[in-house]
């Protein structure tokens, strides 16, 4: 837990596990996540393709099939956990408290009913208002998410409209009832990189001028770098490091953030070969019960094959690597970068 | 405002059915050719002289060269005259108008039954998938498809008209003459037709909709709070409506085909015993004029669910 901070915190999830079942076998996606998210704060969540940091973001909202997903541990929201609340009580804050938006703006939105219709429906779920108050509020969204023309765009379809226009409107949905916390998974992938400059400017923004939550889930560390005050980094189902984004970028305290870290491209060092870090991750079948990342990890010692704790270390870190103190890793900045 | 834009629409459409009309007219014109026996010796009766079979087939116009004859029945069908029947006598198109009702009846029956009960065992079966009811509703479907309509139809007979006298055996009674009569005539028919029709809904819709209810706008409404009923009924039904349209449109062709075998089994004189009937007795102008009214029924009926389609699904264009 993070104390010394102002007040509670607006999201603490704790020993939260997804297991996946097919049928044939149960397979844990993620083992015992916790992070806590202060009230106005931006926290990215970062790591690979399949470390469950998607599956996290779900799991929150209750959102993964019912049928061969099981969740457990604890996610404290405003007091309530969660995870197993009742469903009417759940849909109560979804699209309400929280918010979510998703990569692919395309699939997200339903093709056969207008944009103004998917906004103003989610406006009618939670508030008792007209269908004429709806149009105007959905208006007004549409117009706060930068869309020039929001009268037109609302009686449009998605299909009329181009990548980043949709994710402004899905954020427009998102954001429309005011929520506490908005989970943005990999928001800017699927867009052209000056559309996704725009889209973080726009979510920097809104989420600032309205003091929501942003948990920002992505594979790109330098949206994170960007946009987040914290950031957790999650390797193979864990969460192996928790730490102010400033610090970690420049001492990162666990060895697999610092490889993270080394493998971006840097602009400023051309002709340099790329870091990479080798071996892949373990499959889900074999996961070992030691520090998941100890087969491709240079530091290793015999003694990382023992259970793995999320330590604590100083006020706002923590990192899940028992050599913490003995190592000094490379970031992907130096301190002197870090100062300019 | 919806006719305005879909005028040309409908009026490109409506030239593209002159060659299907016209292919489809000379076909079936062709095979007649081809059928054994001769209609002239059938209408000069027993004992007929030569010379009196020669003359019927003048006045027929039998013995002119094929494309004559198929021109001059077709030149007379663009004037709206379908001719006479050779062997009643009859006008043709006052034949068919005369019998259409009742085909209409036992299709339009079979459509609402299959419609009626295979859209709830579709949704039913897509919202507890993987259930014991979506196992029963699938392998029902499953039976429905494979159970070939006029072995239905027999069994249908033979239990619910002759061993419980439920309902009558054969025949029919105009809508307009006495519209309970005329239903319970229809209920049977209707029936054995709608079993195929029920599983392919039932099917379509099931596969259809559990694809929409794991698709990511279903987890984006999730997301928005909705509750599942508003979910299901509100963007469920819409995005499934036009694979429900796909289906309707492939049943009511298969319908209108399968109505001919089940009207045989209940002798029910509707179309399909009429062009039967006539295509044994090599009656020329009865097959072509019920083939021209079914080739019409089945391209406006493409051309009412083409616009539907744009109507339904905002992507459908109106090219």
């Amino acid at each position: 837990m993070r104390d010394g901070r102002d007040g509670a915190p607006l999201l603490t999830v704790e020993k939260l596990c997804v297991h996946f079942n097919n049928g044939r076998q149960d397979v844990q996606a993620t083992r015992d996540i916790a992070f806590s998210v202060q009230p106005g704060e931006r926290v990215g969540i970062v790591g690979e393709s399949g470390c469950g940091k998607t599956v996290t973001g779900l799991s929150l909202l209750g959102l993964l099939p019912r049928h061969t997903s099981r969740v457990t541990g604890t996610a404290l929201f405003e007091g309530q956990n969660l995870i197993g609340l009742a469903p009417d009580r759940l849909r109560q804050i979804r699209g309400r408290k929280i918010g979510m938006i998703f990569q692919e703006p395309m699939s997200a939105l339903d093709p056969v009913f207008t944009i103004g219709s998917q906004i103003g429906e989610t406006i009618r779920t939670h508030f008792a208002v007209g269908k004429k108050e709806a149009r105007q509020r959905a208006i007004a969204a549409l117009d706060s998410v930068g869309i020039s023309s929001p009268e037109r765009v609302h009686d449009s379809y998605p299909h009329q409209l181009s990548g980043g226009m949709r994710q402004r409107a899905m954020i427009a949905i998102a954001l429309v009832c005011e929520p506490r916390l908005l989970i943005a998974d990999e928001p800017t992938t699927a867009l052209d990189v000056t559309i996704q400059a725009q889209i973080i400017d726009l979510l920097m923004n809104l989420s600032t001028r309205s003091g929501t939550a942003l948990l920002f889930i992505t594979h790109d560390l330098g949206v994170i770098a960007e946009t987040c005050t914290r950031m957790i980094t999650m390797y193979a189902g864990e969460v192996v490091e928790d730490a102010p984004v400033d610090t970690a970028l420049v001492r990162p305290l666990h060895p697999y953030t610092s490889g993270l870290l080394r493998s971006l491209p840097r602009l400023s060092a051309p002709g340099t070969k790329l870091h990479s870090i080798p071996g892949r991750v373990p499959s889900p079948q074999a996961m070992p019960d030691g520090c998941r990342f100890e087969e491709r990890c240079p530091h290793a010692l015999p003694d990382c094959r023992r259970h793995q704790v999320l330590d604590q270390v100083g006020p706002d870190r923590r990192v899940r690597c028992f050599r913490h103190d003995a190592l000094t890793l490379p970031g992907a900045l130096t301190e002197q970068e870090a100062l300019v | 405002m919806i006719l305005l834009r879909h005028g040309r629409m409908i009026r490109r459409r409506a030239f593209q059915i002159v060659p299907v009309i016209i292919l489809a007219t000379f076909v079936v014109f062709g095979l007649l050719q081809l059928v054994p026996g001769d209609i002239a010796v059938t209408l000069a009766g027993e004992n007929a002289t030569d010379a009196r079979i020669q003359q019927i087939r003048q006045s027929y116009g039998l013995d002119r060269p094929f494309l004559v004859q198929y021109g001059t029945w077709l030149w007379n069908a663009v004037h709206l005259d379908l001719s006479r029947s050779y062997l009643s006598n009859e006008p043709v198109l006052g034949q068919i108008l005369h019998r259409f009702p009742t085909s209409l009846l036992i299709v339009g029956g079979a459509l609402s039954l299959s419609l009626l009960i295979g859209i709830p065992l579709g949704v039913l079966a897509a919202t507890k998938s993987g259930s014991k009811l979506d196992t029963a509703v699938t392998s029902f479907a499953s039976l429905g498809v494979a159970l070939p309509n006029f072995w239905l139809a027999m069994i249908l007979v033979a239990t619910f008209a002759l061993s419980w006298n439920w309902f009558p055996a054969t025949g029919s009674v105009a809508l307009a003459k006495d519209p309970a009569k005329a239903l319970l005539h229809a209920a049977l028919p209707a029936i054995a037709l709608a079993a195929g029709g029920v599983a392919e809904v039932a099917r379509q819709l099931r596969s259809a909709l559990i694809e929409i209810l794991s698709s990511q706008y279903v987890r984006t409404l999730h997301a928005k709070g909705l509750s599942p009923m508003a979910i299901l009924w509100k963007h469920g039904l819409k995005n499934v409506s036009v694979t429900l349209l796909t289906v309707i449109g492939l049943l009511v062709n298969r319908l209108l085909g399968a109505t001919v075998v089940v009207e045989a089994v209940f002798a029910i004189p509707g179309m399909g015993s009429l062009i039967v009937h006539a295509a044994i007795h090599k009656d020329f102008p009865v097959v072509q004029g019920v083939v021209l009214s079914m080739v019409v029924i089945v391209i406006s009926l493409n051309l009412l669910i083409d616009l539907l389609y744009t109507l339904l699904d905002p992507r459908v264009g109106l090219k």
